[in-house]
């Protein structure tokens, strides 16, 4: 059952994924620094995406409070940093272990009691909400006036502490974002993928066919934490502030899950696709209203929920299933 | 082989099985038969370690296997064909197969049961790439029932397998299930179809209301005229 990955892509598609990974080594020494900034937070969010992706699009679990592991993963790493001198590079393991393990309550609790769907969503929503309030009185990461990370500006980068120019923070998360859809494409592919895919489409037959789905479920939840934990870990040493508010918010949960779902569930491009579309779109719609001299707070959220909702009345599958047939792409993709 | 004793059930206040008791030997085909509700679906999940009994004893071969996990239910021998053609619709044929042969009891025989399915089910092999959501209702039910076979059961329970099916389907599934019952496999059969169960069934059981009515050889039942008058409207 496990595929290779070689053999399943035409020339076509090697052709085409090579060009875009030269392209996007390429862009520091094209484009300029607002526009790297940009395509930097694009891959940020293809990297969380493809995270909440391999929970929801293969596993089939719905959680609308992955910014709770973002948040985590932020907060250990920068917490150890500050407080005990210990380089991310080592707090990221941490910062994984401490997101698996709230995913493991998570799932522990909800799974063992039979809490699915929209409740098991509704779970993941509270989660994250009362540990921002949690982390709004925690005073020793600074609670609601921010944690911060020294701040240096550096021309070397070093890659151990994290800190670094702006280019090596963008080959950071290339490396995450390219890392991650290869991990969940060969993952997809193997036997646990499969009990993945098949708990996805009906548990209850999954379960009749001995498929132990509550272990496969805390597994898809504990990977796709750890994994967006250090997205949190990278946001922290990027932004060098946290603030409860920003990182739990629940409309940071959503920003996560807007990029796959446009771009495709369950399919390993879309949450790329997805990110780039909405991490363009938002932007030039910041610049147009800025230029407009129009007052904005929110606007941002507004054009996310209107491009859903098209996308969910018009292409369900999300968007990438529809390029790559036009465009003549071979794709593993969520049939309906 | 299978010997369930004074098993009980409840849902929250429903009492779905009352002290039900029953047997299946060797090489047979037992039917459960009765109305809506009765209690068959409960008493096969209770089996597969669906569902939790509130007392009772499930014995499989010497092994007591009361409130064991399906997983391991599964992996013991014991297999189940879900009520409403399970399939995984937009996993293929194939995947489907394959998703049945992922017990451990069932790993190493993988090749020889996938062409034992193919044999038994040729429709199967021509639509192995297709996607199985796109099957008909017939073949989704012999895709239902080669997933199971492919983990290797001793035992298999069907759940209403003829369900939403046109007669001649029913009619092939039923022949399909007599089949694999002349090679060897027990059987246990629960249906709404009570004179086509009954027919094929060495032993029979009528479930209502949660407990066990009456029990008897499947001919015995198919004359008896409260099951005839109940369940036949003769």
């Amino acid at each position: 059952m496990i595929r290779n990955l070689a053999t399943e892509l035409s020339t076509r598609d090697a052709v085409a994924a090579t060009t875009l990974v030269l392209l996007l080594v390429a862009a520091p020494f094209v484009v300029g620094d607002y526009l790297l900034s940009v395509i930097l937070i694009i891959l940020y969010f293809a990297y969380v995406g493809q995270a909440w992706n391999l929970m929801m699009g293969i596993a089939g679990q719905l959680s609308l409070g992955h910014a709770l592991y973002v948040g985590l993963g932020a907060y250990t790493a920068a917490a150890l940093f500050v407080h005990f001198d210990v380089p991310p590079a080592i707090g990221l393991f941490a910062a994984m272990a401490v997101a698996a393990l709230a995913g493991a309550v998570i799932g522990f609790l909800a799974f063992r009691f039979g809490i699915s769907g929209v409740y098991f969503a509704l779970l993941t929503i509270a989660f994250a909400e009362f540990t921002r309030i949690l982390f709004s009185h925690f005073d020793w990461v600074g609670a609601t006036s921010g944690f911060f990370l020294p701040v240096e500006n550096r021309t070397s980068s070093d890659l151990v502490n994290l800190r670094g120019t702006s280019v090596m923070f963008y080959y950071v998360i290339l490396t995450l974002a390219a890392g991650a859809l290869v991990f969940v494409r060969l993952l997809a592919g193997t036997r646990l993928g499969y009990y993945w895919r098949a708990i996805r489409e009906d548990q209850i037959a999954a379960q009749a066919l001995g498929i132990n789905v509550f272990r496969y479920k805390m597994l898809a939840v504990v990977i796709s934490a750890a994994m967006t934990a250090v997205g949190g870990v990278f946001l922290a040493f990027y932004y060098n502030n946290l603030f409860p508010t920003d990182v739990f918010g629940i409309h940071r949960s959503i920003e996560i899950i807007v990029a796959p779902i446009i771009g495709g569930l369950g399919t390993y491009f879309g949450p790329v696709v997805g990110a780039f579309l909405i991490g363009i779109l938002g932007e030039g719609l910041t610049n147009a209203t800025e230029a407009a001299g129009i007052q904005t707070a929110g606007i941002k959220q507004l054009v996310y929920g209107v491009i859903l909702l098209l996308i969910i009345k018009l292409v369900p599958g999300g968007l990438w299933p529809l390029i790559a047939r036009r465009l003549g792409f071979s794709i593993k993709e969520r049939r309906k | 082989m299978l010997k369930v004793a004074n098993l009980s059930l409840a849902y929250g206040d429903a009492q779905a099985l009352d002290d039900v008791s029953f047997e299946v030997a060797e090489g047979e085909i037992v039917a459960l038969v009765g109305a809506n509700g009765a209690g068959k679906s409960s008493l096969i999940r209770a089996i597969a370690g669906m569902e939790r009994p509130a007392a009772g004893t499930i014995t499989y071969r010497g092994t007591e296997i009361t409130g064991w996990p399906s997983h391991k239910v599964c992996e013991i021998g014991i297999g189940q064909v879900a009520e409403g053609r399970q399939v995984f619709p937009s996993l293929t044929v194939l995947e489907n197969l394959e998703l049945g042969a992922m017990l451990r009891r069932a790993r190493a025989g993988e090749a020889r049961n996938l062409d034992r399915v193919y044999t038994l089910f040729p429709r199967l092999a021509e639509r192995r790439g297709q996607a199985a959501g796109t099957l008909s209702g017939g073949e989704q039910q012999m895709l239902a029932i080669g997933r199971c076979l492919m983990g290797e059961p001793e035992l298999i329970m069907f759940d209403e397998p003829s369900l939403g099916l046109a007669p001649t389907i029913v009619q092939e599934v039923l022949k399909t299930i007599r089949q694999l019952n002349a090679d060897g496999l027990s059987v246990v059969l629960v249906e709404q179809n009570v004179a086509l169960s009954l027919k094929i069934a060495g032993h029979g059981y009528v479930l209502e209301n949660g407990r066990m009515a009456m029990t008897g050889s499947g001919a015995d039942l198919l004359n008896d005229d409260r099951v005839r008058q109940a369940y036949l409207g003769l």
